[in-house]
């Protein structure tokens, strides 16, 4: 009899202790999540005078494991450097594994703490180069 | 002179009105917030919150989800027999709330010159002795059996598959364990001698309560409170609406107002039953100072029921379902078995023993 009893009330002593515990639920939009150091939310490219600091390496692309990254390069015309004329990163793609960041060679694609991406019309995920680059 | 209906006073009626009214309308509040009590204790045996929105901590929840489901549309499926599937909810809600008649909530009060004992269907003659159903567990015995009506005719009517075997399992369950639960209910007759419900109260008088009078009735305690949970089809005994298996189970096709009733009765069974068994076995409403103070009865009465109510809930965050074969072995193999054990037992104890308050004498 005892041994039917206690595996039923111990059940019951865990459930209990577990009453009294702090719960773990994050109230979340008004409550923010704590974002760590080392994040990887939505891409930014960062800036070099007029323009994003992208060569036009194709590394990103290259390394890229869900094929979200679409670059073109073009030639400065005046000082004959090799520049991204077009950064397209597809969001609803990407998975986010920092790959990119990684491969880069002059620190050109950085990842930013924004995770909120939610939007209405699948126009909206494709984020250019103008959109991702920082503004000045 | 008092004025007389029907060879009664007539504060009686008013009384008896009051009463309706007063329990009605507490058991309607609890089964609202009962909803509201069992998503925030089991969401804190789950370390998380529940429902924290709708007002402060989410108290306003029961009145949402009562709007909601008012507003939802009313389906009644092409195939279903569509006057059963409507009396369904009916049959299964009423017993639920109507077992409440003849539960004693409190002692006898005095308002006004009128004794007023708290029960509904009880009245206080001219000498003041109180005179309620002489068959008062019989006719809840009824009614918790009636229930199960509502329940088969929802999942026969609704005529699909999920339904109908949802039925079904509800049907065979209770048949299984309002046996046990039966039998177990005899151990309180031997010591009580009588099935009205005011003069159970009053036998337990002074921490006499049934629970603790003998080892038997402890055990038969424990047996009718399963018993009792399996016949509401509460976890762990929540087979006809096993979500993995039956989708719903027996309220598969229902929606709106009419699976609210459901929800309602299911909640409502659960209140009934844990007055049941603190009637039976835990002293009804005696406690400390209700002969000095007979305002605390009820209180008493609400306390104990709300314990055992949160043990319902704290059960249902503890165990899993049974399955199917295992209920029906536990019911006939088990439970069965035992209850015959213990009215054997109980007899004896108390033709050796006795069936006296020992534990009250100890204080006296």
């Amino acid at each position: 009899m005892f041994n039917v009893a206690s595996p039923l009330i111990n059940g019951l002593k865990i459930t209990l202790q577990h009453l009294f515990k702090k719960p773990v639920t994050l109230q979340y939009p008004t409550e923010r999540p704590i974002i760590g150091p080392r994040f990887r939310g939505l891409h930014a490219l960062n800036r070099f005078h007029d323009r994003s600091k992208c060569v036009a390496c194709y590394l990103c692309p290259t390394v890229c494991p869900a094929k979200c990254i679409t670059v073109e390069a073009a030639e400065d015309p005046v000082t004959h450097e090799k520049y991204a004329s077009r950064y397209d990163i597809d969001i609803l793609r990407c998975i986010f594994c920092g790959y990119c960041v990684e491969a880069c060679p002059v620190d050109a694609v950085k990842m930013t703490e924004t995770f909120e991406l939610a939007n209405y019309k699948r126009e909206d995920f494709a984020y250019t180069q103008e959109m991702l680059t920082d503004k000045k | 002179m008092e004025y007389e209906i029907l060879g009664l006073p007539a504060w009686y009626y008013i009384a008896m009105v009051a009463k309706v009214l007063v329990v009605f309308v507490w058991v309607l509040l609890t089964v609202a917030y009962a909803t509201y009590a069992e998503r925030k204790i089991i969401g804190h045996m789950q370390v998380r919150l529940g429902p924290m929105r709708t007002g402060w901590h989410g108290l306003l929840q029961p009145i949402a989800d009562g709007l909601k489901l008012f507003f939802k549309e009313e389906i009644i499926p092409a195939e279903a027999s569509t006057f059963a599937f409507l009396v369904a909810p009916l049959i299964a809600l009423v017993p639920a709330f109507i077992s409440f008649a003849v539960i004693p909530f409190g002692t006898t009060i005095t308002v006004m010159g009128c004794k007023i004992p708290l029960q509904i269907a009880a009245y206080a003659d001219k000498s003041g002795g109180v005179i309620d159903v002489n068959v008062g567990v019989l006719y809840i015995l009824a009614l918790s059996s009636l229930g199960v009506y509502g329940i088969v005719l929802a999942g026969w009517s609704s005529n699909s598959k999920y339904s109908l075997l949802g039925g079904l399992r509800a049907s065979a369950q209770m048949i299984s364990y309002e046996l046990a639960a039966g039998l177990a209910l005899i151990t309180v007759f031997m010591v009580s001698g009588t099935l009205s419900l005011q003069q159970i109260v009053a036998d337990q008088a002074g921490f006499g309560w049934y629970a603790w009078r003998n080892p038997f009735l402890f055990g038969a305690f424990i047996i009718f409170f399963i018993c009792s949970l399996a016949e509401i089809n509460r976890t762990p005994f929540d087979l006809p609406e096993a979500e993995t298996e039956l989708v719903s189970g027996f309220c598969t096709e229902y929606s709106s107002m009419k699976y609210a009733m459901f929800f309602m009765a299911e909640y409502a069974n659960m209140i009934t039953v844990c007055a049941i068994t603190v009637t039976l076995f835990l002293g009804g409403w005696h406690g400390p100072f209700t002969d000095a103070f007979p305002l605390l009865s009820p209180l008493y009465f609400i306390a104990k029921v709300y314990s055992l109510i949160f043990l319902c809930m704290w059960i249902r965050a503890t165990y899993p379902r049974y399955r199917y074969d295992q209920l029906m072995g536990l019911g006939w193999k088990f439970f069965l078995p035992i209850t015959l054990v213990l009215i054997v037992g109980n007899g004896l104890w108390i033709s050796v023993i006795g069936a006296g308050n020992w534990l009250g004498s100890l204080f006296a």
